[in-house]
């Protein structure tokens, strides 16, 4: 069996004004060819603007059972949403 | 003992909840190989697809008809990776996939055994084959598993241009001469029964449906589907003067829907186990596409660590 050439995660802009986003991954020698391997798999009938492709290995991700810990902490902070506080009824937009 | 039933639990609810699993969430040993297996099949056939429709390219009546073959093959290309992408976020890597194909450990569709004798088959196949495999797919966008049912979303959007190509093809030749409406009529009846069985045995006697089920990878049984697909494309066919090649076909007004004859599962499993007419053929030519590009892949692998040492070279520089 034969060694992988390193996986790249691609993300697409799919037009200007929003966000890269994530579209799957693919397998390059390298990224000038993940880039160009990337246009060929994931744009072709007009799906983006812009491509990111970035080695998965780069990637450092969070640890689903680590979620609590991590996410937890925001979930009682309710003093963090504008609906927490009240403002007299006679104040039409704030 | 008791933490493995507490993460089954977690595991559980969430597929009751009719959330996804991602790839780095707890899963039973058996979800991941079971999804493993379905996927690298549906990647696999993907890629060896290419080949009866290959067979035609060049060969194909009009600059029209081969661009859109040309594109139909290249997205199945596409849909291939997409689906070995998705494959490999549960922890098995591409080599050991293509391994499992071109040693024969893993399947690829039954339908794609079967060779492609005139124009009208590129017709007959994108019309019932694509068909039958959308039928299958769309379900599959809302399975429990994020990055197969996100790579299944792009598919599908993809996949209704083969299927409405390949029904043009058809409805062009049934309007034309008689030698060509044969051709069609010719190449629904080699096809016709191949595609229903693309749906799997019945339901009395698949395998690994009910775990697939409870685990929402499957939301409908083979037979329903089956029926669907027989209750979507008769009309198609009646439309452009075809006749669907089973004497017993009639239409059920109980069910709504059509009784049809019996599928002769025996030539299924023959096909399955590697006695259908083309499987040498199509192992071989995916064999050896893969043994012939092995030069391209260690030049390529030579040329970006050539590239990555000047670059190293020029910065200490």
């Amino acid at each position: 069996m034969e060694n992988n050439w390193p996986l790249y995660e691609v993300f697409i802009r799919s037009k200007n004004g929003l966000s890269h986003k994530h579209v799957g991954s693919l397998h390059a020698a390298d990224a000038e060819m993940a880039l160009e391997n990337a246009r060929d798999v994931y744009t072709r009938r007009n799906e983006g603007v812009s491509i990111w492709v970035v080695k998965a290995a780069d990637i450092k991700a969070s640890d689903p059972a680590d979620g609590d810990f991590l996410f937890e902490p925001a979930s009682d902070k309710i003093y963090r949403h504008p609906t927490f506080y009240d403002v007299p009824d006679a104040v039409k937009h704030m | 003992m008791t933490q493995i039933s507490s993460l089954e639990e977690r595991f559980l609810q969430i597929i009751d909840a009719d959330e996804k699993i991602e790839p780095k969430d707890w899963m039973p040993e058996e979800y991941r190989k079971t999804l493993i297996r379905q996927i690298s099949q549906h990647a696999h056939s993907e890629i060896v697809g290419m080949l009866p429709e290959g067979n035609w390219i060049t060969r194909a009546p009009s600059l029209k008809r081969k661009l859109a073959l040309l594109a139909k093959v290249q997205d199945e290309a596409g849909h291939g990776l997409y689906l070995y992408s998705a494959c490999e976020t549960l922890g098995i890597d591409r080599s050991t996939l293509l391994d499992q194909l071109h040693t024969g450990k893993a399947k690829y569709s039954s339908i794609f055994n079967y060779p492609t004798l005139t124009w009208a088959d590129m017709g007959a196949i994108g019309w019932l084959v694509d068909g039958a495999a959308i039928m299958n797919q769309v379900p599959l966008c809302r399975c429990s598993y994020g990055p197969y049912a996100r790579a299944m979303v792009r598919v599908c959007k993809e996949e209704s241009f083969h299927q409405r190509q390949g029904y043009e093809i058809m409805t062009v030749l049934c309007k034309g001469s008689a030698e060509q409406k044969a051709l069609a009529q010719d190449a629904l009846n080699r096809w016709w029964w191949p595609s229903l069985m693309m749906f799997g045995p019945n339901d009395a006697d698949s395998t690994h449906s009910e775990w697939s089920m409870r685990w929402k990878i499957k939301r409908f049984s083979n037979d329903e589907l089956r029926q669907r697909f027989v209750d979507m494309t008769v009309p198609q066919a009646e439309l452009i003067g075809l006749t669907i090649p089973d004497p017993d076909l009639k239409f059920n007004s109980d069910k709504n829907g059509y009784d049809f004859g019996p599928i002769n599962w025996d030539e299924f499993w023959e096909v399955v186990k590697g006695n259908g007419p083309c499987n040498e053929e199509r192992l071989k030519a995916r064999i050896d596409a893969h043994e012939k590009g092995q030069w391209v892949r260690e030049a390529a692998a030579a040329y970006a660590l050539k590239q990555q040492q000047k670059s190293t070279i020029s910065k200490i520089a």
